[in-house]
């Protein structure tokens, strides 16, 4: 599905992703961790193709494919969603109809016949139960005035429309309550098939409660320093960082940064 | 960041459409103004001696004015003695015409612009004066308009068959003396459209007044005088087009609009005059006076207009609410790119009691576009419990643009509330890239970000022309769903 070698990136010439290594496989779920300033939401940008984001070395192959190469929509045709960590608010464009834009850009990239608008409200209709989210928000603007809780779950309803192949979720959770956090989660889990996999970026364990990762990777300066399964989640939950950064530093003895905002 | 620059760029130098030119033989007066000019218009148009005569003291006033410099906007000056103030397409034939006796090119024009004037071409429920150069070329469904009441045709023919209705509304609600290109149109003015709704009669169709500058070097004056009895309703539209040209043209129109009690008039404007090219090299100057009158209590004028052409605008279609409970309403969406510079608005003149008024504006700036927003809200002292409320923002797309807003406000009573809103955004990468990640082209998120941001006004145009409005500003048009 999903294979990055050697990724480095870099915003506005400064260095934050050095190396980055990273599998995965259809119908897997992924969980990336690390402190603040580590790379998670870079990681993310670059995997959904923000122009500010340069890519410097290595290559990210998504089924087969050059991802880099491609633009933002053809990424997004392609099944790559990002569930976006600060949503966009798009004045006076109506919810439905936005979604059901981006919905047939996708139909017709596959060569299937758009929806019309009667088809794609039952579908949408469909899909909102799922997420309890008022239906109210159908017919509002693109997250204007949306709670922070109402902007994420609506990421997670686009994301059930749409239907991704590759989702990646970027700190999802931030921001919700623990009722809005299960529902989102429960959401995520229900889009869980043996062809798609999940990519969640997340600065905390709580999420990984409702949404069990296949495996866990820690973050730091740039570079996955250490790989688990969910076991390794709690670890850091309960340890914090700090000594999974001293074993990485024992092994690799050349200057690091400081810690400063790490937990 | 380049990719979406790219297509904005794109966006904003889109091909104008309607700038080719139709070859017909005209009939024109020689360059320049003159008190003989003033004379050859009137006498070609065969005018009682009453219009003559206004037209004279127009004359005589403007000479005595100066051209405004108070508007936001730059250009050299006009030499008022370089153009050709009447130009007709040669007729075949005098007297009443029907279609079949209008010039093949020109009905061909026309349709060129998406205007069929054969009724049985025409969408339904919409009828067509149509205004080529100086003269009104075909008025349709003007029989069945006129079993209810209704008149609609050139201004000319109203001269003719209603001199008593034009002799007491023309000028009634702007005097010659109200401004330099209202005294500058009162005398030279050639033609227009001419409505008069009866009493208690709902217009069953919009009417609509399409506008096309053809002739070089010419200017078109054209008047249109709409006048609503009590209880009657009426719902307006007007269109506009030029040939593509390197020098600059005048337009210089006055329209006015009379409402009695309880009365509505809806006016709407799609303006696409040829706004330059990307040096800004000609286009129109687009000079226009427009001022509706709430004579009645309970009448309401609603004002809509979305201006994406002319090299420059400077227009103010505003409302005076003299009767008890009226309501003036304001929606503009104004559109300048490369050089093209727009100084426009509303003015609000509360006089009457419990009055309302509403203006919604909404500029959007590209390329080296200056958009001013001059807005004017006058509560009299006699204008007890009067509300207004206005809301002005700006959209800018790149970062050689400008918006300024002026607003002015004056209220002279304690009971009324005034209300007024602005903000000034730039389009954003974020909004795009959203979009993107969704699967949308830049082009099309674009459109949609802009489209969203006019919702407001192009919700106030009839559904055919809020589908043009859109389609001129690039945009795709929304789903009914929602």
């Amino acid at each position: 599905m999903l294979e990055i070698k050697n990724l480095h990136a870099q915003v506005e010439g400064k260095k934050i992703l050095k190396g980055l290594d990273l599998t995965i496989q259809p119908g897997e779920v992924h969980a990336i961790m690390g402190p603040n300033g580590s790379g998670k939401s870079t990681l993310a940008q670059v995997l959904a193709g923000r122009n500010e984001y340069e890519v410097t070395e290595g290559e990210v192959l998504y089924n087969g494919h050059n991802l880099l190469d491609l633009e933002p929509e053809e990424r997004a045709r392609e099944g790559v969603f990002l569930a976006f960590q600060y949503p966009v608010e798009i004045p006076g464009v109506n919810s439905t109809y936005f979604l059901k834009a981006a919905f047939n850009e996708v139909r017709k990239h596959r060569g299937e016949p758009e929806l019309d608008a009667l088809d794609f409200l039952s579908l949408v209709k469909e899909k909102m139960k799922v997420l309890e989210l008022p239906q109210s928000l159908l017919n509002r603007p693109v997250n204007e005035g949306f709670s922070g809780g109402e902007k994420k779950r609506n990421e997670i309803f686009q994301m059930a429309v749409l239907e991704p192949k590759l989702a990646i979720l970027d700190e999802t959770d931030s921001g919700l309550d623990i009722d809005a956090l299960r529902l989102v989660a429960e959401g995520v889990n229900k889009l869980k098939r043996p062809d798609n996999s999940q990519l969640i970026i997340t600065h905390y364990q709580r999420l990984l409660d409702y949404i069990v990762p296949d495996f866990v990777h820690v973050l730091y300066d740039g570079k996955i320093i250490k790989t688990g399964g969910k076991r390794l989640a709690l670890d850091l939950e309960e340890r914090g960082y700090d000594w999974l950064l001293h074993e990485y530093r024992a092994q690799t003895p050349s200057q690091q940064p400081s810690l400063a905002g790490a937990r | 960041m380049s990719t979406s620059t790219e297509t904005i760029e794109q966006f904003i130098n889109r091909e104008y459409q309607y700038g080719f030119v139709t070859d017909v033989e005209s009939d024109e007066a020689p360059r320049g103004l003159s008190e003989d000019t003033v004379r050859l218009i009137s006498h070609k148009k065969g005018e009682p001696k009453f219009l003559l005569e206004w037209r004279l003291k127009a004359y005589r006033y403007w000479l005595t004015m100066k051209e405004p410099v108070w508007p936001n906007v730059h250009y050299p000056k006009i030499d008022y003695q370089n153009i050709i103030y009447y130009s007709a397409p040669k007729q075949k034939t005098d007297g009443p015409k029907s279609l079949d006796e209008v010039d093949p090119k020109l009905i061909e024009t026309y349709k060129k612009l998406g205007i069929p004037l054969r009724e049985q071409e025409r969408l339904a429920g919409v009828a067509v004066d149509a205004v080529f150069d100086s003269v009104s070329v075909a008025t349709t469904f003007k029989g069945k308009l006129g079993e209810m009441g209704i008149v609609f045709c050139s201004f000319s023919d109203a001269v003719k068959e209603h001199p008593e209705l034009i002799k007491k509304y023309l000028g009634s609600v702007v005097p010659y003396t109200d401004n330099y290109f209202a005294a500058l149109n009162s005398a030279v003015y050639s033609d227009g459209s001419f409505c008069y709704i009866p009493k208690g009669v709902k217009c069953p169709m919009e009417l609509s007044t399409y506008f096309r500058i053809n002739a070089v070097d010419t200017g078109q004056f054209e008047r249109t005088l709409i006048v609503a009895e009590e209880g009657s309703s009426v719902s307006y539209l007007e269109g506009c087009t030029a040939p593509r040209r390197d020098t600059n043209q005048l337009h210089a129109a006055v329209v006015e609009i009379v409402a009695m009690d309880r009365a509505e008039v809806k006016y709407s404007t799609v303006q696409n005059w040829y706004p330059g090219d990307e040096m800004g090299r000609g286009g129109i100057y687009n000079f226009v006076t427009k001022r509706g009158l709430c004579k009645g209590v309970c009448s309401k004028i609603s004002w809509t207009q979305v201006e994406t052409g002319s090299a420059i605008t400077w227009k103010y279609p505003s409302v005076i609410l003299k009767g008890d409970q009226s309501v003036g309403e304001f929606y503009s969406v104004a559109l300048t790119t490369n050089y093209q510079q727009a100084d426009t608005g509303t003015k609000m003149v509360h006089i009457g009691k419990n009055t309302r008024s509403t203006i919604i504006s909404k500029g959007i700036s590209a390329g080296r576009g200056q958009n001013s927003y001059r807005g004017q809200v006058k509560v009299m002292r006699s204008a007890t419990g009067s509300r207004n409320f206005s809301q002005c923002d700006s959209l800018l797309l790149g970062d050689k643009c400008g918006a300024h807003t002026f607003p002015y406000l004056e209220v002279k009573n304690t009971s009324s509330t005034v209300e007024h809103e602005a903000s000034t955004s730039k389009i954003g990468e974020d909004q795009i890239f959203y979009c993107r990640q969704r699967g949308l082209s830049t082009q099309d998120a674009i459109n949609m970000i802009v489209n969203g941001y006019c919702k407001e006004v192009f919700r106030q145009l009839p559904m055919e022309f809020a589908v043009e409005a859109q389609k001129l500003l690039g945009v795709s048009l929304e789903g009914s769903v929602g």
